[in-house]
């Protein structure tokens, strides 16, 4: 019988079949673990007696909590914005020495976000199961692993057995016909998605992207999109794995080597929905009409193309999110002035997000009194694109350029924004609060939050070419 | 952590009729920076039961409703959607509520409630209609019959993980679970290829 993708790996990694009466044992092949929901879970195995199963596949790292500030690591004490942020790093530090376990720390040249330095080091493989105590953790699915994110009692048992209970969710494809134009994003894409399918409308299942417009896009394109699924409610999100997928990994730290790399590739040519496989529901975008998109509202699934109007609320959740954003039904989403704009998170840190916010703020400068933030998923990207000078784009623009970490995402380590303020963000989430007390959050692509920096309000990056046009390929 | 066991709960309701409401409302994330998981209760909702400036904001349901006597929170469509944080169910526990009522309830949230002894129930959008219409109304949900009786008469069926179910009607542990299973993960390894270097 024809099998999709998910299922495949599914099947894989069933230690034991669900029934009626228990779920299914799935073995978890990578746990990657954070500062922030892992304490609880370190002192249950030390309340029951137990040791963490498998060091050899759980690596850690500190993101959440930490703070971006530069500083001069190795002499100046990290300048943690409040004791209980330390306090965090400092347990899971000592839960790493306890357990054995690798741990990304301050002094490490690969610490980051971890749902960048997965991919960065070859840890994260086509066809592997990956969790995290992190919703994002379907950030890993574009490499056509099963990714998502648990809770902290969860981190606990896979730290205890190296596996989870779980019963089988549905599948949804969705299929990107088409190509997207040139200067439309990957997270253009996703914000299109969830606003097609809703908020709610992947609750339960498992999501397969695929079509021409997912075959030629790029990795961090295809992390992107799938580090989304979760915002239109699925756990995870999967793009079959192919040559870009191999070629990305090729020679990574953690990538097999030599005889065992050809047979890991042949293995994981067979990793994607075989012709004829069923799913419990088909969606169809056409990618070619997609453009440039930012959120409205206090929900993701509140998405529009960029240079649209605010649509009119229909019914009270659309009324009390547009009263909390303070936007005017009808009017031009463009005129919402920005008091501030974060390029990074999970979402959107990489080296292609960073080069293409750089190639809209080269030689122009930050709107006055806009405050803007770019921070680097991690440690390998923060050096790469200072030796690339996009440091120093950014500083002559008049932007801050930080150290690695989740930063204004979840807005607890310090970077955040002020009460009323309208932040233009590369990160997923909009929510009331997220990004600080009563902060506005329009989501929107790097090329789409620069554009907004230089522009004071919200603003069309096509209208924002490269300064260099002529001879620069803004793709 | 094992949990009470629990067949029948009879409480008030408090209703919180909007959309969405997603685990970044139920407990802002500058209060993740803990390392234990107790006493949360004090920062749920905080954002929406006090200013700026800290002064409790009158009209929070919250603030309104005596916890006591009130343990089951009925939620608008799709609620705990959003981050992933157990701190959330933590929270709604430590603060008193035992379950949770709403048409769609998120897949993360839902799986982390049920396991700190927290309802997590979908109903028929009648039978939600009916509570957001009656905040403040006593109802029954039924574990063992899998049934919520209302005191118009009306009994929703609803379903339930099984193993879930079990756990929270026999204070079976779902750890010791996994544990029990070692043997099949050991051989499962084997297998595969996935045994320790």
């Amino acid at each position: 019988m024809p099998k999709s993708l998910f299922e495949k790996v599914w099947e894989r990694h069933l230690v034991k079949e669900e029934a009626p009466d228990h779920p299914g044992i799935m073995y978890i092949d990578l746990h990657l673990v954070h500062e922030v929901t892992s304490p609880q879970a370190f002192a249950v195995l030390e309340e029951r007696g137990l040791k963490v199963r498998r060091p050899d596949r759980t690596f850690a790292t500190i993101d959440h909590s930490i703070p971006t500030l530069q500083f001069k690591q190795g002499v100046e004490e990290p300048p943690y914005f409040t004791p209980e942020g330390k306090s965090q790093v400092q347990t899971l530090q000592a839960n790493a020495k306890k357990h054995g376990l690798p741990l990304y720390d301050w002094d490490s040249e690969q610490r980051g976000i971890v749902h960048v330095i997965g991919p960065e080091l070859g840890l994260t493989q086509p066809g592997m199961t990956v969790v995290c105590g992190d919703s994002h953790t379907s950030t890993h699915g574009a490499f056509g692993a099963l990714a998502f994110g648990i809770g902290t009692t969860e981190v606990g048992h896979v730290l205890a057995t190296q596996c989870l209970l779980q019963r089988k969710p549905k599948t949804m494809r969705i299929h990107f016909d088409g190509q997207l134009a040139p200067d439309v994003t990957a997270k253009d894409m996703a914000l299109a998605m969830i606003a097609t399918i809703g908020a709610s409308g992947g609750t339960g299942y498992v999501l397969e992207f695929a079509g021409p417009a997912i075959e030629s896009l790029s990795m961090e394109g295809r992390m992107t999109l799938c580090n989304m699924s979760i915002e239109a409610g699925a756990r995870a999100g999967m793009v079959a794995p192919d040559e870009i997928t191999f070629e990305f990994l090729k020679g990574r730290q953690y990538a097999p080597k030599g005889a065992a790399w050809d047979a890991a590739v042949e293995d994981w040519k067979s990793l994607r929905s075989d012709e004829g496989a069923s799913f419990d529901k088909e969606v169809r975008i056409d990618a070619s009409r997609i453009g440039p998109m930012v959120t409205f509202g206090t929900s993701p699934d509140y998405g529009i193309a960029v240079n649209e109007n605010v649509p009119a609320p229909q019914g009270q959740p659309d009324q009390d999110s547009l009263k909390y954003m303070k936007l005017e039904a009808g009017a031009p989403i463009q005129q919402a002035k920005v008091n501030r704009v974060f390029v990074g998170s999970c979402t959107n840190s990489r080296m292609s997000d960073l080069r293409a916010a750089a190639d809209i703020l080269r030689g122009r400068k930050v709107a006055d009194g806009v405050v803007m933030l770019v921070v680097p998923g991690s440690e390998s990207i923060r050096v790469q694109a200072e030796a690339e000078g996009l440091h120093t784009v950014f500083e002559e623009a008049g932007a801050q350029w930080r150290l690695p970490g989740c930063s204004m995402c979840i807005a607890m380590n310090g970077d955040k924004g002020e009460p009323g303020e309208l932040v233009v963000s590369t990160s997923n989430r909009n929510f009331m609060g997220r990004q600080g007390k009563d902060v506005r959050t329009v989501l929107a692509s790097p090329a789409t939050a620069a554009a907004s920096a230089v522009a004071g309000h919200i603003a069309d990056p096509r209208d924002y070419a490269p300064a260099a046009a002529e001879t620069k390929n803004v793709a | 952590m094992s949990l009470d066991p629990i067949q029948t709960l009879r409480s008030q309701t408090i209703a919180m009729p909007q959309e969405n409401i997603d685990t970044d409302q139920i407990i802002p994330a500058r209060y993740l920076t803990t390392t234990t998981r107790e006493g949360l209760g004090k920062v749920l909702f905080y954002d929406w039961r006090y200013d700026v400036d800290g002064t409790v904001k009158a009209e929070a349901v919250l603030n309104n409703v005596d916890p006591e006597g009130h343990a089951i929170l009925v939620g608008g469509h799709n609620f705990g959607c959003g981050s992933s944080r157990e701190h959330a169910p933590w929270a709604l526990a430590d603060y008193g509520f035992k379950a949770v009522l709403s048409t769609k309830i998120a897949d993360i949230f839902k799986s982390n409630a049920i396991k700190n002894g927290i309802l997590a129930i979908e109903v028929s959008p009648e039978a939600h209609a009916w509570l957001m219409d009656n905040p403040g109304a006593e109802i029954e949900i039924d574990l063992e019959e899998k049934k919520v009786r209302l005191p118009n008469q009306m009994v929703e069926n609803f379903e339930i993980e099984a193993f879930g179910r079990r756990c929270l009607l026999d204070g079976v542990d779902p750890l010791g679970f996994l544990q029990n299973s070692a043997e099949e993960i050991e051989a499962y390894e084997a297998r595969t290829g996935k045994h320790a270097a």
